[in-house]
């Protein structure tokens, strides 16, 4: 089945503070979508609402993978389902090993009694480190534990490699990237490119999309996407700013939540 | 209790057990001392635990155990326990010791490992020379009671320069809760010689319900010069078993010490772990892992004391705690006038998994010379609902997410353990316990 993702008028509130007001959004299998935006206009706050992070309450609204609400799913669930969120704060896990975390995550998603071998694993997870050329001792280190910003980074899109995800949700993979560690986590990124997967990837940076080339580029502004269009939408961004977006729109605060 | 009295053996009892066992006279009066001593000392006074509403008298009476020929004669409960064709074996059941068996290639380099009762009768010099030199026989009612009634034990000496390769292990468990279960064990490693002693402190009891029973054990580790000793124990036993675990060492010049710590016994426990830094350039590490789940009360105490100018203490208790367990956390580094150049460093951490659990952690630092470093970091946390999140935004499961928190918790010490096996060991009890 070609994978179908769609968001529909989701709401989401932190504290009581609403800040997604009614996101619309459908990716299809095969698809790159970005979205782009200033600071605090809900963006992460999508991708977490998504993930169901505990602390954001989705308030109304469904996203459906395939049919199914992941809104009625628990987080876990949701990954199962094949939702992929890299963050644009991972955690730091003292004393879980890298590799551990690793094999516990990709045999939780296939299943009790499919388990992958240590051998069959190990063999996998150094193949995609050496694809995003990262050194083999980050495999023991703990998980993300002292991890630089990029090479935080790195460890999220190898996380994707392994889970083989349907949907990938990307926020601001490339910050903290320097140049050369940009193209090759883009290198990973294209190399998942597929039908049956979708991509969302949340960026400041016209940078980033030119080594993804997207498909489709929304702009969100007070917790909606306020614009769409295709990538020529973020080149104009990047050369003009967001200004001329807001003054067609008649925005004048573009934030969210502030009040 | 009413019905138990506040001292469970005088004098006169003490001292008829001891002369029917054939102990020597400075034994018996030792032990009589003891009991006499018992009746005006007070308990011991842990920070904020009040182990005096503990049934402390509870000791059982002192009942022979007929030894057995081989560990396979051990029942299930404990049987995997003893360890894989070990070079020495000491195996305690409730008042006594059932079996016993040093490689020959040990016994022909002088060292000698049995129980302290035999020990007390066939080496009466060497043992008295260190009986109750490491933990004061006055200390406390607990060390004075103790003195009086411990049974089986362990006797542990390794001559000058002699290395021994491998751990030196020993099963101590409890079966019977009427009988009296007190080992005292005393380890003694010459100038330059190397040991690693490791046991694990069990019982076996049928079915649930059975009597509470104090298992009280005071162990005594005296380092010569330049020595070098590892003691690892792990305590697992059942809840009805009030744990008292008294353990001092005396620590001579460039001597070590290595404590390796698992406080996972079921029922409430007093375990008081300390060094005394004597010589100039000794050293003692201690690691402190512990599980507390069900009601279960706990005093963790680690301890140093520096006397030698260079000397160097490094202590870490890691413990979790569950359901409505409470643990307090002691750790305390004194340093005495003239210690120049030392170093003292301890770490107490609790990880809280349940609203009603309880942990506190108690840093004490006493300081008495200029001329030294040390320092102190301490933290009482619950699971981080982030890093939860973060793993199961991979797939894995609630359960698994916290499992995997949990233990990671408790690895960077477990990692540290330098015997492997007691890391296995220690795995795998750490995983019974938090699971269960
Ligand atoms: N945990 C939180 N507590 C309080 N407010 C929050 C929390 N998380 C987000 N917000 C608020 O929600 C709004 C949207 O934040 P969000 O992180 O979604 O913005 P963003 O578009 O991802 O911004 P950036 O480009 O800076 O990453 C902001 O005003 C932010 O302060
Ligand atoms: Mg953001």
């Amino acid at each position: 089945m070609a994978t179908q993702f769609v968001i529909d008028g989701l709401t989401a509130s932190i504290e009581d503070k609403e800040i997604l007001k009614g996101i619309n959004l459908e990716i299809k299998g095969g698809e790159v979508h970005a979205i782009m935006g200033p600071n605090g206009t809900g963006k992460s706050t999508l991708a977490s609402a998504l993930m169901g992070h505990p602390k954001y309450e989705v308030t109304g609204g469904t996203a459906t993978l395939n049919g199914e609400d992941l809104m009625e799913m628990a987080t876990d669930e949701r990954a199962r389902a094949g939702l992929f969120l890299a963050m644009q704060y991972p955690s730091e896990i003292t004393g879980v090993t890298n590799s551990d975390f690793l094999r516990s995550a990709i045999n939780a998603r296939r299943g009790e009694g499919n388990e992958l071998s240590l051998i069959k694993f190990i063999r996998q997870m150094e193949g995609k480190m050496k694809e995003l050329e990262m050194n083999p001792e980050f495999a023991h280190r703990y998980l993300n534990e002292g991890f630089s910003g990029g090479e935080k980074k790195r460890n999220e899109i190898l996380q994707m490699m392994l889970l083989d995800p349907k949907i990938v949700v990307l926020d601001e993979i490339d910050s903290g990237l320097d140049i050369d560690a940009l193209k090759i986590v883009a290198a990973g990124v294209n190399s998942m490119r597929s039908e049956e997967r979708g991509f969302l990837i949340i960026t400041h940076y016209q940078r980033l999309l030119n080594y993804i080339k997207p498909d489709f580029v929304h702009v969100m502004m007070q917790g909606r996407i306020v614009k769409s269009g295709g990538p020529e939408l973020a080149e104009r961004l990047e050369n003009e700013g967001y200004d001329w977006v807001k003054e067609e729109l008649g925005i004048v605060d573009e934030t969210v939540g502030q009040a | 209790m009413s019905t138990q009295l506040s001292t469970p053996v005088n004098r006169e009892a003490a001292e008829a057990l001891s002369r029917s066992k054939g102990e020597p006279a400075w034994l018996t009066a030792l032990r009589g001392q003891g009991a006499e001593l018992s009746e005006t000392l007070e308990w011991p006074k842990p920070e904020k635990v009040r182990i005096d509403r503990w049934d402390l008298t509870a000791i059982g009476g002192y009942k022979p155990q007929a030894a057995i020929a081989s560990a396979d004669e051990l029942p299930e409960a404990v049987s995997n326990l003893s360890g894989e064709s070990p070079a020495g074996f000491v195996v305690q059941r409730n008042s006594g010791i059932v079996f016993k068996q040093l490689s020959a290639e040990l016994q022909s380099k002088g060292v000698i490992f049995t129980d302290l009762e035999t020990a007390a009768r066939e080496h009466g010099d060497l043992v008295q020379q260190y009986l109750f030199k490491a933990v004061a026989q006055d200390e406390d009612k607990l060390t004075a009671l103790h003195s009086a009634i411990w049974n089986g034990g362990v006797f542990l000496y390794v001559p000058k320069n002699v290395e021994v390769e491998l751990p030196l292990q020993a099963l101590l468990f409890s079966d019977d809760a009427e009988a009296t279960f007190a080992p005292h064990i005393l380890v003694v490693a010459d100038n330059n010689s190397r040991v690693t002693y490791v046991d694990n402190v069990s019982s076996a009891f049928e079915g649930a319900g059975a009597a509470t029973l104090v298992k009280q054990s005071v162990v005594e580790v005296i380092v010569k010069p330049g020595a070098h000793v590892r003691f690892a124990t792990i305590h697992h036993m059942a809840e009805n078993i009030i744990d008292l675990s008294i353990r001092r060492a005396i620590v001579e010049n460039d001597g070590r010490i290595e404590w390796i710590v698992g406080d996972l016994h079921d029922g409430n426990t007093l375990s008081d772990t300390r060094s005394l830094l004597r010589g100039n350039g000794s050293t003692s590490d201690a690691k402190v892992i512990s599980i507390g789940s069900g009601k279960q009360q706990m005093s963790l105490t680690t301890g140093a004391v520096h006397v030698g100018r260079s000397s160097d203490s490094q202590m870490v208790t890691r413990a979790v705690m569950k359901d409505a367990a409470t643990a307090i956390i002691n750790g305390v580094t004194k340093i005495e006038k003239g210690a120049t150049k030392a170093n003292g460093e301890q770490t107490e951490k609790v990880l809280m998994l349940s609203p009603k659990s309880r942990g506190d952690a108690n840093p004490i630092l006493l300081i008495d010379e200029d001329d030294v470093t040390a320092g102190h970091a301490a933290s009482v946390g619950q699971v981080n609902p982030e890093q939860v999140y973060y793993l199961m935004s991979r797939g894995i499961s609630k359960r698994e997410a916290e499992r995997l928190i949990i233990n990671g918790f408790l690895a960077p010490v477990v990692e540290e353990i330098p015997i492997e096996a007691v890391q296995e060991q220690l795995r795998s009890l750490l995983e019974r316990k938090l699971e269960a």
